[in-house]
C-alpha cells in the first residue's frame, strides 16, 4: 500500500467534522441514521430474496392449494364464507408474523455474530432509534410478504374487505409486536440454535392454535378458554374482522392487547439495549 | 483541550475479573498517544469503555469535554474506532459499508459519497469500492476499517493494533498515513504489539499492567528512564589478548560477538578502548532490543527501572 499524498488543507475532508451538539444537528443526524438502518435492512431483504421472499410464497401457495382447494371444498362454509375465504386472512397474518419476527431475529443476531453490530453501538445513534430501525426492517418484510401472500390468495378466491382501516391497523400492530419479539430473541440468543428455538417451538404452535385455520367457537369450552390466553388469537381475529366483519373475540380488546404489547416490548427492547444485554460486556 | 480524560475508571466483569482498577488518563488534543500493556492488562477494556462497547463499573470518561454519561451522542460523534478484530459485514461491498457508517453518524448520502471517495483514494482502496469486503486481503481489510473510522471525520481516532498481521510495507505506509492525519489535527490513540511502532509514531505513552497505569509520560522522558542498554558488538576476528573491562557485564555468544550492558554512569569509549587494547576490531554495533521494548519488559516484569543497576539482558521479544 502506498498512501496518496494529499493537497487538502488540514481537516479539509468534505463536510468536515460535525459534532452532534445542537438540537437541529441531532434531529438531522437521527433522521439520516434511521433511514440508513431501514435502507440497509431493506437491501438485505432484497439481496437474499431467495431466503426472505420465496419460501413464504411457496408455503402460502401450498396452503391455499391443499387447505383451500383440496380440503376446503369438503369442509363447506364457515360463518357464511367459503373455507378459503375464512382462512385467507389467517394465512396472510401467519406469514406477516413469521417474517416480521424472522427478519429482525436473523438480521440482529447476524450483526451480533459478525460483530458489525459494533458499527451501530459506537455511533451516536440512541438505543431507541436502533431498535426502531430494526423493527422498521421487520415490519417492511412482514408487510411485503403479507402483500405477496394476499396477491396469491386472490388467485384462489375473492377477498372481501369489510373494514379497511381495521385491516391496516391490525396488520401493522401485529407486525410491530413480532418484530419487537424477534429483537428480544436476538438480544438474548448466544448461538443459531437459540434463534430457531422460539419460532419452532413457541411461535409456530401458537400461530397454528391462534385461530388461523378454525374458529374457536368450534372448540369445547375449556379449549376456548385456553385459546384466549394466546395473544395471536386476538391479532388474527382482529385482522379477520377487518376482512369478514366477524371475530371470535372483542375487536376493541384485541387492539388494546396489541397496543399494550407494542408499548411494553418497545420499552423492554430499549432497556435491554441501554443495559447492553447481549451486545456489550 | 483534552481529547480524552479518564478518571478513576474501573471495570469488573461478571466473572469477577477486575480489568481496570481506577485508571486516570489524559490525552491532549492533537497528541499521538501510545497505550501499551501485556495481554489482559486492560487496554482493550479501556478502549471498549470509551467507545461504548463495554459498560464501565465506575469512574468517568469525557471525550472533548463531553461526558459519556450525560452527553453520549456528542462524545461518540467525536470518536472514530478501529478495532482489533474485523467487525464489518463481510457480505457487503466496501462502498456500502462506508456509506452506511456515514449514515449512522448522520452524514447525508451526497456528502458521504464525497468523503468515501476521498478516504478510499487516500487509503488506495477506491478501485476496490464495489468489491465484497470478504474477498479483500488482510491489509485491505485493515485499511477499510481505518477508512470507516474516518468517514465522519472524528477528532479522536483510536486504533487497537491496526497493523497486526500486515506485512512490513503496508505497516510502514500506514505509519505515514497516520502521521499525516495526526499532523492535520486528528488526535490519535494507538495500541500496538510492535513497540517500534509506538516509539516511532507516538509523543506520549501510557503503560497499563494488571488494570493500573504504571507509566504515563512523554515518550522521550520515559525512554530516558531506561538506565541500562545492551549493545551487541560484532568483531572482525577473535580477540588477540584477554579483555579487561571491570564494572561491565559481558557475555560472548561466539568468538566474534560480544554483548555488553552499559548503564548511565558508564560510557562506550571505555569499551572501545578496552577492545582496542585486547586487539579487537569492532565492525558493527547495535542495540540488542528496541529501547521501548526493553523498558516495557522491565516495567511489566516489576524490575526497578530507576535503580541504575545492571540487570540480565531482557528477552528479545516483548509479549505485549
Amino acid at each position: 500500500m502506498s498512501v496518496q499524498s494529499s493537497n487538502r488543507a488540514p481537516g479539509a475532508v468534505p463536510g468536515g467534522h460535525a459534532e452532534v451538539t445542537t438540537a437541529a444537528n441531532m434531529r438531522r443526524a437521527r433522521r439520516v441514521g434511521f433511514a440508513t438502518i431501514v435502507i440497509r435492512e431493506f437491501s438485505r431483504i432484497m439481496r437474499i430474496w431467495g431466503q426472505t421472499l420465496v419460501p413464504p410464497v411457496i408455503t402460502a401457495t401450498l396452503y391455499f392449494i391443499i387447505f383451500g382447494n383440496l380440503i376446503g371444498g369438503r369442509i363447506g362454509q364457515m360463518g357464511g364464507y367459503t373455507y378459503l375465504q375464512y382462512i385467507a386472512p389467517g394465512l396472510i397474518m401467519m406469514s406477516v408474523i413469521t417474517n416480521s419476527y424472522g427478519n429482525v431475529v436473523s438480521s440482529f443476531f447476524g450483526a451480533k455474530f459478525g460483530r458489525h453490530i459494533e458499527e451501530l453501538l459506537v455511533s451516536p445513534l440512541p438505543s431507541w432509534l436502533i431498535v426502531l430501525g430494526y423493527v422498521a426492517g421487520g415490519v417492511l418484510r412482514g408487510l411485503l410478504v403479507g402483500l405477496i401472500v394476499t396477491i396469491i390468495a386472490l388467485f384462489f378466491t375473492r377477498l372481501h374487505v369489510e373494514h379497511l382501516l381495521v385491516v391496516i391497523a391490525a396488520v401493522l400492530l401485529t407486525s410491530i409486536v413480532f418484530a419487537l419479539g424477534g429483537f428480544v430473541n436476538a438480544v438474548f440468543a448466544r448461538n443459531f440454535d437459540q434463534i430457531t428455538f422460539v419460532p419452532t417451538f413457541i411461535l409456530t404452535p401458537m400461530t397454528y392454535l391462534g385461530g388461523v385455520f378454525y374458529s374457536i367457537q368450534m372448540l369445547p369450552e375449556w379449549a376456548q378458554a385456553v385459546s384466549k390466553a394466546n395473544p395471536i388469537l386476538y391479532m388474527v381475529s382482529a385482522f379477520r374482522y377487518g376482512f369478514l366483519g366477524q371475530s371470535d373475540v372483542d375487536v376493541g380488546f384485541s387492539f388494546a392487547i396489541m397496543t399494550l404489547s407494542v408499548v411494553v416490548l418497545f420499552a423492554g427492547c430499549v432497556w435491554l439495549m441501554e443495559k447492553g444485554t447481549g451486545t456489550r460486556e | 483541550m483534552k481529547a480524552l480524560s479518564l478518571r478513576q475508571l474501573c471495570k469488573t466483569y461478571n466473572n469477577g475479573v477486575q480489568a481496570l482498577k481506577g485508571i486516570d488518563l489524559d490525552v491532549e488534543e492533537g497528541d499521538f498517544f501510545a497505550l501499551l500493556g501485556p495481554n489482559g492488562a486492560g487496554k482493550s477494556t479501556a478502549i471498549g469503555i470509551v467507545s461504548s462497547l463495554v459498560n464501565k463499573s465506575s469512574g468517568t470518561v469525557t471525550v472533548f469535554g463531553h461526558s459519556i454519561d450525560s452527553e453520549l451522542e456528542a462524545a461518540k460523534s467525536c470518536l472514530g474506532v478501529v478495532p482489533q478484530e474485523i467487525n464489518f459485514n463481510q457480505f457487503e461491498k466496501i462502498s456500502t459499508i462506508l456509506l452506511n457508517q456515514a449514515g449512522f453518524y448522520g452524514i447525508p448520502r451526497p456528502v458521504a459519497r464525497e468523503r468515501m471517495e476521498y478516504w478510499l483514494n487516500q487509503l488506495q482502496l477506491w478501485d476496490k469500492r464495489e468489491t465484497i469486503s470478504r474477498s479483500l486481503s488482510g491489509g485491505m481489510k485493515r485499511r477499510l476499517m481505518i477508512a470507516r473510522a474516518l468517514i465522519h471525520e472524528p477528532q479522536l481516532l483510536i486504533l487497537d493494533e491496526p497493523t497486526a498481521g500486515v506485512d512490513i510495507e503496508v505497516r510502514r505506509s500506514m505509519w505515514e498515513f497516520l502521521r499525516r492525519i495526526n499532523e492535520q489535527g486528528t488526535t490519535i490513540i494507538l495500541t500496538t504489539h510492535y513497540l517500534e511502532e509506538a516509539e516511532s509514531l507516538c509523543r506520549h505513552i501510557a503503560i497499563i499492567d494488571e488494570g493500573r497505569i504504571i507509566e504515563n509520560d512523554r515518550m522521550s522522558t520515559v525512554l530516558r528512564k531506561l538506565q541500562t542498554e545492551t549493545f551487541v558488538l560484532n568483531l572482525r576476528g577473535p580477540l588477540r589478548r584477554s579483555l579487561s573491562l571491570p564494572g561491565y557485564r559481558m557475555t560472548a555468544p561466539d568468538e566474534t560477538t560480544l554483548e555488553v550492558e552499559v548503564n548511565k554512569e558508564q560510557n562506550l569509549n571505555e569499551i572501545f578502548a578496552a577492545l582496542s587494547a585486547a586487539g579487537g576490531e569492532v565492525v558493527s554495533m547495535r542495540n540488542k532490543s528496541n529501547r521501548l521494548e526493553e523498558l516495557f519488559m522491565r516495567l511489566v516484569e516489576g524490575r526497578d527501572v530507576g535503580s541504575g543497576q545492571p540487570t540480565a539482558p531482557p528477552a528479545a521479544q516483548a509479549s505485549a
